[in-house]
């Protein structure tokens, strides 16, 4: 039976996704399957074969044929040839010089994409090979950064490491990852009357389309249309880098005076676009006989390839996230943001934070295997203190006071029902018997800050229209990528109305309806927009509740928004009565909505202050199997339990934590970036790049919602999901590296992406010593 | 039947239970039939390379990645895409409810492909439960319906909802009567 007074598609309903039965159905729209305009062209990008070479001499005389319409390079440009988001040094197509192998160095537009492609080819570029910066070592030796080199500090981490009574060092290779979006990149750009220009891009960051396409056109922002429904994935990589492809479009659309599309093809989208950042992590840690920290220092090396895209916020983060749960005392956290000539990395699910989790949970699980203590015990007495402790261990090295940990009840929770102590038993047992097949655990937290980390971001807007049917029309300055953001602004709308979902359609996203957004990035995007749209809802209620006080001359507080209607004094009147009524008698029924973050400050000069409104929490126990023989391996069973507050969606939150925990699980272990000695890139397809499939994950999968509301005042107390269980995924990495450290008793050296190979290797080297 | 000035050809198939014809070149590709000529959009281009399963499409019903096979190939056979799987009455078909009340969608860019992946394993379980001779159904487990599904890739849901859809209707199959 259902309740009668709780209204269809609510907050906190598990509603399927609102485009689930379009998908199915083939019926959705992306932006590939937009009806073309007539006269369409087709663009195809050029890219550079050399990681840095000097262009001597671009030859295009070739390109012309029937059917090709514009070949365009750098000299096309009418604005500024730079699509950087934050600073500069990220060109359209390359001037001078190319600075990484897969580099833009001209596009055409023709009739189809396949005469688009063959007409480029045929240019003639002449490149002198300069040296190329490759790794982080060797530009760290040329003092090759993109970013200052910055340091957070907390108490004395020198002295701390010193006087402690055990000391350990080492080194953490961390591969990156390409996301590997199933709909690649793509936009479409129309030219409009008086030079302005329209474009549909799949992207997570229209405001910044609009502007960028604005920039290299030499127009004003509010000569650009930049809309997006719906994204085929995104993860990060449509955040800053869809601007290049739909600047493209628009350049050639200008040019052309047709509209142009540009779909990249698979290998092209891999080469040409940033990726996850590789780190290299090298660390020093003093520590007590219970593995209690006393001081650390990391040093942390991102490779950002070659410009400042969105790096410098990146490697912050990583920073920010190099304490992950633990109390860390005297740390010292130094950060080197290489330039190197390798294709700029930029934002991915996690943003750095990943990074920097991955290298203390190494650190804390190398001080267990040093002491020969369970890494569950040295993480739990390493943990900040739970709200209300008395000792003062809650200060973060970023000066940030942790006010919300639940990390405390959460482990000993899933420690319950993981049976974590009886499966240590049995794994012991089982490895004892087993030679060839040898099994690990972990269980590994999380503690996410949720917030862009630099202020001005946190902001957003929303647009709501009711018109006279009662219907309701609803705006926001989001992104859908398949996150469910959509739905559950929705379903908050619904909620501030009282009215089934089916009454409130979701638009799409557009520069022309909410300006001056900010990316929904930085699992962000119903924090912010789902406020923005309470707030629009709210206007409009207050004035209807305005209007049926004068109208049927009740006290405001009679006035009440039901299921079945709205009560005003004795009588019930449907909504959409109350808002013909309203209309009639001449009262706006539209309205913006506002949010911004509080709270929220940050010192860059002392790098201290508090750059999260709050933390999200979770923590996983994963066990594997290992085959010694090949390096092979399975995820038997992973346990989560996973904090995001009040749910505005239990369903939606449950598949990002599987979704999240699944990607990150292809970050460390499948998902091999393997460039050349001339940088350039070999695995630019599925056929090479391996994320995880159906038989990746988990034989036996539990997750679980950890049922607390956010104790701070979000849209209906609930917490951001997208990013942080991507990092539930360094369980399954520790497991592998625990199983390999029951086959011998050398030095256990495991770098990410733990593949096959490099398990066996790790394995070799574990035994070498027995 | 090939046109000496043009060099393209004539196929005839059946595409979603409807007889159809069109004119392609050799190199024509079935994805690009299916979504310029017949502007049937629900089949995905994913990679191009036969790789990550956006693009599958039934051809006498067995699962096939459209972006690997030549059009010419097509003629005669009977091609399934994603719109040719809901009902005659545009309501959705067993699988697609599934995926739908499932949670097994997010940004649904592989969900024609897995859905057509998943219609193919139905029929051909429900061959084999008809060809035994006992009344028994043979079991299918969760590692037959993961084998089943490893061709199709999804970046956004971790498959754990694709394969419960995938097993709660391999349990609704029933032997046919008679």
């Amino acid at each position: 039976m259902t309740d009668k007074t709780v209204i269809k598609g609510g907050v906190g309903e598990a509603i399927p996704h609102d485009s689930a039965t379009l998908h199915v159905s083939g019926e959705a729209v992306y932006t590939d399957d937009i009806r073309e305009p007539q006269g369409c062209l087709h663009a195809y990008v050029l890219q550079s074969s050399y990681a840095h070479a000097r262009i001597r001499k671009i030859d295009i005389s070739e390109c012309y044929s029937d059917g090709v319409h514009a070949v365009i390079t750098a000299a096309d440009i009418p604005g500024i040839n730079d699509v950087a988001p934050v600073f500069s040094g990220d060109p359209v197509f390359a001037e001078d010089e190319v600075f990484y192998a897969g580099q833009a160095v001209l596009a055409v537009a023709a009739t189809t994409r396949e005469l688009a492609r063959k007409a480029a080819h045929k240019a003639v570029i002449e490149y002198e090979e300069l040296p190329a910066l490759l790794n982080v070592r060797d530009a760290i030796k040329a003092q090759s950064f993109v970013g200052e080199t910055c340091t957070m500090q907390i108490g004395d981490s020198t002295a701390g490491i010193e006087k402690a009574a055990h000391r350990l060092q080492g080194e953490l290779e961390i591969g990156g990852q390409d996301h590997f979006y199933l709909e690649g990149q793509i936009a479409m750009a129309t030219p409009q009357e008086s030079g302005d220009m329209h474009c549909w891009s799949s992207t997570q960051h229209p405001s910044e389309v609009q502007h960028l396409i604005a920039r290299v056109l030499g127009l004003s922002d509010h000569a650009v249309t930049v809309d997006v429904r719906r994204m085929g994935g995104a993860f990060g990589g449509k955040e800053s880098q869809a601007s290049l492809i739909a600047c493209i479009a628009a350049l050639l659309a200008s040019k052309t005076g047709s509209p142009v599309k540009l779909r990249l093809d698979r290998d092209d989208d891999m080469t040409l676009t940033g990726k996850r950042h590789p780190f290299h992590a090298a660390w020093k840690v003093g520590f007590d006989e219970q593995g209690r920290i006393e001081g650390i220092e990391i040093d942390l090396a991102a490779n950002c390839g070659m410009s400042a895209d969105l790096s410098n916020a990146v490697v912050d983060r990583a920073m920010f996230h190099s304490d992950n749960a633990y109390y860390l005392g005297n740390a010292r956290i130094t950060a080197y943001r290489c330039k190197t000539n390798m294709v700029s990395h930029t934002a991915f699910r996690g943003f750095g934070g990943p990074q920097g989790l991955l290298v203390i949970e190494n650190i804390i699980d190398e001080i267990a295997r040093y002491l020969g203590k369970d890494p569950l015990a040295v993480r739990k007495i390493n943990l900040y203190d739970a709200a209300g402790a008395l000792e003062n261990r809650c200060t973060t090295h970023y000066g940030m006071t942790v006010e919300d940990n639940i990390l405390p009840d959460i482990l000993a929770r899933l420690e319950a029902t993981g049976e974590y102590a009886r499966r240590i038993e049995d794994i012991r047992t089982f490895n004892d018997r087993n030679r060839i097949l040898k099994k690990g655990i972990a269980l590994t937290p999380v503690k996410f800050g949720i917030s862009f980390t630099l202020k001005m971001l946190n902001q957003a807007g929303a647009l709501i229209h009711v018109y006279k049917d009662g219907s309701i029309h609803l705006n926001h300055g989001g992104t859908e990528m398949g996150q469910g953001l959509h739905t559950k602004v929705a379903q908050v709308v619904a909620a501030e109305f009282n009215v089934d979902i089916s009454r409130v359609k979701i638009t799409a996203t557009s520069t022309g309806k909410v300006p001056n957004t900010s990316a929904t990035a930085a699992s962000s995007g119903s924090d912010l927009n789902g406020k923005a749209a309470q707030a629009a809802a709210r206007i409009i209620k207050e004035r209807l509740v305005d209007f049926a006080a004068r109208h049927f001359d009740v006290e405001k507080d009679a006035i009440r928004f039901e299921k079945e209607g709205v009560r005003i004094g004795s009588q019930l009147v449907n909504f959409a009565e109350l808002v013909s009524h309203a209309y009639e008698n001449r009262v706006s029924l539209s309205s913006t909505g506002y949010y911004r973050t509080p709270k929220l400050h940050w010192d860059k000069e002392a790098a201290k202050g508090r750059p999260f409104f709050y933390f999200a929490y979770g923590a996983a126990i994963s066990e594997v199997i290992i085959d010694t023989l090949t390096g092979e391996y399975n995820i038997l069973r992973t346990d989560i339990l996973h904090d995001v507050g009040n749910s505005l969606n239990p369903a939606i939150d449950i598949g990002q934590i599987e979704g999240g925990f699944v990607q990150g699980t292809g970050w460390l272990t499948s998902e091999e970036l393997y460039w050349d000695e001339k940088g350039v890139l070999k695995t630019h397809a599925p056929s090479t790049y391996k994320i995880p499939t159906s038989r990746d994950i988990p034989d036996d999968f539990r997750v679980a919602l950890f049922d607390r509301e956010n104790q701070e005042n979000t849209v209906y107390r609930s917490k951001a999901v997208g990013e942080p269980p991507l990092m539930l995924s360094v369980s399954v990495f520790l497991a592998i590296k625990d199983a390999i450290a029951a086959t011998g008793k050398g030095p256990i050296v495991l770098n990410a992406p733990a593949t096959p190979e490099e398990v066996l290797r790790a394995i070799t080297k574990a035994r070498s010593a027995s | 039947m090939k046109n000496s000035d043009t060099g393209s050809f004539i196929v005839n198939f059946n595409l979603n239970g409807k007889d159809v014809k069109a004119e392609i070149s050799a190199s024509t590709l079935l994805l690009d039939l299916i979504r310029n000529t017949f502007n049937m959009k629900g089949t995905k281009p994913g990679c191009n390379e036969g790789e990550c399963g956006a693009c599958t499409v039934l051809i006498n019903d067995v699962p096939v990645n459209s972006c690997l096979y030549l059009a010419a190939n097509i003629n005669g056979k009977t091609v399934t895409t994603i719109e040719g799987l809901s009902c005659n009455d545009g309501s959705l078909s067993a699988v697609q409810d599934s995926l739908v009340k499932n949670g097994a969608v997010q940004c649904g860019f592989c969900t024609s492909g897995m859905a057509l992946c998943i219609k193919a394993l139905m029929f051909e379980y429900e061959n084999l439960v008809n060809s035994k001779l006992t009344g028994k159904k043979p079991k299918l487990t969760e590692n037959d319906v993961k084998k089943w599904l490893e061709g199709n890739l999804c970046r956004c849901t971790g498959y754990v909802n694709i394969i419960k859809s995938a097993l709660e209707l391999i349990n609704n199959v029933e032997r046919k009567s008679g």
